[in-house]
């Protein structure tokens, strides 16, 4: 356990350290984004130092890390707040969507994926990889878009974008979960298959046991086990903001705020999104695997 | 005559799609009484496993049932719907498995997994299945029921699982128990154990049991009656003690002339030379003559029909179509009588030396991964080979035997003591003077599956020591060596062109023994390089052993846990229990007279073929000791039938019964 904190505490250090000194290598100016073109060159120095950013790089690197440890995150140069507040505005409906997203991933995998498996070879099998095939290779940026024009604009039954109500939801939340569900059926339908041969399975079968009760009672709990891990990483990557899906919908969540942020070359916000997200990804394989030691006898030891 | 319990009648089952099926059951008729047990005896990919498993219509998805009945009692199974032939599965009719580790569900405990059979089977109220599961944790002899039905399978040995496989197969009081290679994956002593609960087992229930098997031995210590199975089709059925008295099909009798025994140590031992067929195409005759030292012209013409030599044998053989033949050729050169050798101490130059070699692995726990304890795989052990001699290293699995080869090796780093080949101590060499004297030192794996890289060409494989070693340079002339040992081990010189998979298990082990000869080793450490193979090939692999080692003057460590492999070729025996040698000498004081209580033991569960050779099996109770916490004093106290209070206190010193032999007993006397 303590060395796992140590080397997440790298990770997130190593992460943090990357994006500063990538942020500052790329052209584009902060000072330009808040002014405009047409500022004079004397108001731009003013607001450069008020900022700190004629200091050294190095200086400024190390004034950022120390600030970081000390848990401040800074102001926002674009919306003059500090970051935390911002990220506590946003991190709600992030949450709100990668859970909904998950929720709705799960429902349509796990029986697509377990029957798949069931039927191997059959129409159902057939059926289920090829919508898999779909949902994985359908690009998010257009499955929304169309949802769009579907549902809100020709049907009218869901709002266009934003977060206001439940309807709102369902449309980012459809485009999330139909791409993690196409990848985890096909995982759950090949770990139940590989489980299905299993030695186990023919003894189960051989006490005189249903097809269903085999399915869900014997297969399922050990096929779980590989599947929990690839749920862990999707989750870590919908709550580090799922910043296509989030901008098309324009739901105010993580992801969006982080394109913002971007764009403005607002540096305290895009360096907070992302420790945001690394530790995020840390925080949920640490809790990955703590559920698949806890669901796995062998390891539970 | 009585009605029998199980009828089966020209079954016919085909694996695969329409295309090419395979026939792996071909027109079986067979008849199983009540309350006997009745062996299904053949070597792999005869059809056994998959008799077996279309008897209880579980066949894999690509299997079929194309033809035949099988009738239980009164009722025709094939004709059953599949809900009532569930309602049999794990009832009147119910199966174990061979590998007990893997077939059991890791994540369900075991009690549960007992539970599911009675709540099936059994009619009991939620209340009282708990008291049943433990109940027939107890009929099957495991300690402790009550704490035991809440441990998962990953917490018990391999012989306690076998044990919750029966229990489970109990729970529907079956009319019927198949058992496919019950006792396969366990050690003999194990084996003993479990083979002697299912006879008991019997006598209570009067179940009768279908053992498959391809253990000779097994079969002729426990079988009623028995059938001979080969490529899909029963060659023969006998009862047990006639079958054994008199083989009829020239198959059967060459599978017991391949069984080693110290009777054949002089010669060769009998091989059946080629496969078992492919069963993808029609056969016109007979199915064995292409592997048959007693083949006819017309076996090739005409399918053999049933003959009986006896009234209660029957055989598929064109031999006996004509009444009894004449008597059969004596397979081996030693059938002219015991030939003893080995029994005076070796004269051979010494090889290699080991002495006190210890291999201990940490235990780390916790946050800081501390070392919590050791792991005393091998704890001092000595070691003696001699040029063109065969040490075997005899053991149970745990025992430490291969940990000690490889640490002989040091594939493993020893903990402790010398390994002293040459002049120098291997254990202390590193790098480049380790390479070195590699060359010397060779291994040959139990698994020829698993040990060649599947992508690399057969003539790499072999010629790659070659090359690594700088022994040969010169791509054409190390071709030509690998081609000249590929013939020396039995196998032309086109198999360097090919890969691994296209050869058989044994023409694998054939070319692992190239392999390690390509260096010119002078000893090579053989890790149980038969027991992946059937008795037939066992047979070719072990006169190929016997045959380098005269030509070459090789040492051999012969690491096994077979007995009759030892008493055919080794010389020198030594025992280990628990990391340590608890008995050493030559193969005939040991095997004829063994003197440590363990030895014995072991000795005894070995199942043997001929009656009055039998000895009384000493039970031993429990398993063996995990080697992290050794018992205090003698290791096998716990277990010995003839332990004392002194065993409790102090590892006895070895005591010298003659210049070849010492005994570390306390009991035991100089």
């Amino acid at each position: 356990m303590a060395a796992r904190t140590a080397s997440a505490a790298l990770v997130i250090l190593g992460v943090g350290s990357l994006v500063f000194l990538l942020i500052h290598l790329v052209p584009g100016d902060p000072v330009e984004a808040m002014l405009g073109e047409g500022a004079r060159a004397a108001d731009r120095e003013v607001l450069r130092a008020a900022l700190g950013l004629d200091r050294p790089l190095a200086e400024q690197y190390l004034g950022y890390l120390a600030r970081t440890a000390s848990l401040d995150l800074g102001q926002s140069f674009a919306y003059q707040r500090p970051v935390a507040d911002l990220l506590a505005e946003r991190i709600p409906a992030t949450l709100e969507l990668a859970l909904a997203a998950l929720t709705l991933a799960l429902l349509l995998a796990l029986p697509l994926g377990v029957l798949a498996a069931r039927h191997r070879g059959g129409a159902l099998d057939t059926g289920a990889m090829g919508f898999s095939l779909l949902g994985a290779a359908i690009p998010n940026f257009w499955l929304g878009p169309v949802l769009i024009l579907v549902f809100s604009l020709w049907l009218g039954w869901t709002p266009v974008s934003g977060r206001e109500g439940a309807a709102s939801l369902v449309l980012p939340a459809v485009t999330l979960g139909t791409g993690l569900a196409a990848v985890l059926a096909r995982m759950v339908r090949s770990s139940v298959l590989e489980v299905l041969a299993e030695d186990y399975i023919r003894t189960a079968r051989a006490k005189g046991l249903r097809e269903s009760s085999l399915l869900w009672g014997h297969a399922l709990r050990n096929a779980w086990l590989p599947v929990l891990t690839l749920i862990g990483l999707q989750l870590g990557g919908l709550l580090a903001g799922a910043v296509i899906t989030e901008t098309v919908f324009a739901w105010p969540g993580v992801g969006s705020l982080l394109i913002e942020a971007i764009q403005a070359r607002d540096y305290p916000v895009v360096q907070a999104c992302v420790l945001l997200i690394s530790l995020t990804y840390v925080l949920v394989n640490a809790l990955t695997d703590l559920v698949c030691a806890w669901a796995d006898p062998r390891v539970r030891g | 005559m009585v009605s029998p319990l199980l009828q089966v009648s020209r079954l016919t089952t085909r694996l695969g799609g329409e295309g090419q099926p395979v026939r792996v059951v071909d027109g079986v008729d067979l008849e199983i009484r009540k309350g006997e047990t009745f062996a299904l005896l053949g070597e792999s990919g005869c059809g056994k496993s998959m008799l077996a498993l279309s008897l209880m219509r579980l066949l894999p998805p690509s299997g079929r049932i194309v033809g035949g009945s099988v009738r239980l009692g009164d009722t025709d199974l094939l004709a059953l719907p599949e809900g009532a032939m569930r309602r049999v599965r794990g009832g009147r009719m119910a199966m174990i498995f061979q590998e007990p580790q893997t077939s059991l569900n890791p994540v369900l405990t075991v009690g549960q997994q007992i539970a599911e059979a009675v709540r099936l089977h059994d009619g009991t109220t939620r209340r009282q299945v708990r008291e049943r599961v433990q109940g027939l944790l107890q009929a099957v002899g495991i300690p402790e029921p009550a704490r035991r039905v809440d441990e998962y399978p990953h917490q018990l040995s391999g012989g306690m699982k076998q044990r919750v496989m029966i229990a489970m197969a109990l729970a529907g009081d079956p009319e019927l128990l198949i058992a496919d290679e019950p006792t396969t994956a366990l050690d003999v002593t194990i084996q003993a154990q479990v083979l002697r609960l299912l006879k008991g087992l019997q006598r209570e229930t009067g179940m009768a049991v279908l053992l498959i098997t391809h253990d000779l031995g097994v079969v002729a210590e426990t079988a009623d009656r028995l059938a001979v199975m080969y490529a899909g089709q029963i060659v023969e059925t006998a009862t047990s003690a006639g079958f054994f008295a008199d083989p009829a099909h020239p198959y059967s009798r060459r599978l017991m002339d391949s069984l080693p025994s110290p009777e054949k140590r002089a010669g060769r031992l009998a091989v059946i030379p080629g496969r078992v067929p492919p069963l993808d195409r029609p056969f016109t005759g007979c199915r064995f003559a292409d592997r048959c030292h007693r083949v006819m012209d017309r076996c090739r013409e005409i399918e053999p029909g049933w003959h009986q030599p006896s009234a209660s044998q029957g055989v598929r053989c064109l031999l006996w179509a004509e009444g009894r033949p004449e008597s059969d050729v004596p397979a081996t050169g030693a059938a002219a009588g015991l030939v003893r050798i080995a029994a005076e101490p070796s004269r051979q130059p010494l090889v290699l030396r080991v002495d006190g070699l210890q291999v201990h692995f940490p235990i780390h726990r916790g946050v800081f991964r501390r070392v919590v304890g050791q792991v005393r795989a091998v704890d001092g052990i000595d070691l003696e080979l001699y040029a063109g001699r065969t040490l075997a290293l005899v053991g149970e699995s745990g025992c430490g035997k291969t940990t000690a080869g490889k640490g002989l090796l040091q594939l493993i780093r020893p903990t402790a003591g010398v390994v002293r080949y040459g002049g120098v101590d291997l254990a202390g060499l590193k790098g480049r003077a380790l390479r070195r004297q590699r060359k010397d030192l060779q291994i040959i794996f139990q698994d020829p599956f698993a040990s060649m890289n599947p992508r690399m060409l057969v003539g790499d494989i072999v010629g790659e020591g070659l090359q690594a070693l700088g022994l040969e340079p010169n791509r054409a002339r190390r071709r030509a060596r690998v081609a000249e040992l590929l013939g020396q081990v039995g196998m032309s010189a086109e198999a360097a062109d090919r890969y691994p998979h296209e050869f058989s298990g044994g023409q694998r082990q054939r070319i692992c023994i190239a392999r390690a000869l390509a260096v010119e080793p002078r000893v090579i450490v053989c890790d149980e390089p038969t027991s992946a193979l059937d008795v037939s090939v066992q047979a070719q692999i072990l006169n190929l052993l016997k045959r380098l080692q005269d030509e070459l003057g090789l040492a051999y460590l012969f690491i096994t846990h077979n007995i009759s492999v030892v008493s055919y070729l080794a010389h020198e025996v030594a025992v280990m229990y628990l990391g340590r040698i608890v008995e050493r000498g030559t193969v005939d004081e040991v095997l004829d007279d063994p003197k440590h209580p363990y030895t014995r033991a072991l000795l005894s569960a070995v199942p043997v073929v001929d009656k009055d050779k039998r000895r009384e099996i000493i039970r031993l109770e429990g398993d063996m000791p995990s080697p992290s916490s050794p018992p205090e004093g003698c290791h096998f106290h716990p277990r010995c039938p003839e332990g004392i209070a002194e065993c409790r206190q102090a590892y006895p010193p070895p005591t010298r019964l003659s210049e070849t032999r010492s005994v570390r007993c306390l009991r035991v006397s100089a």
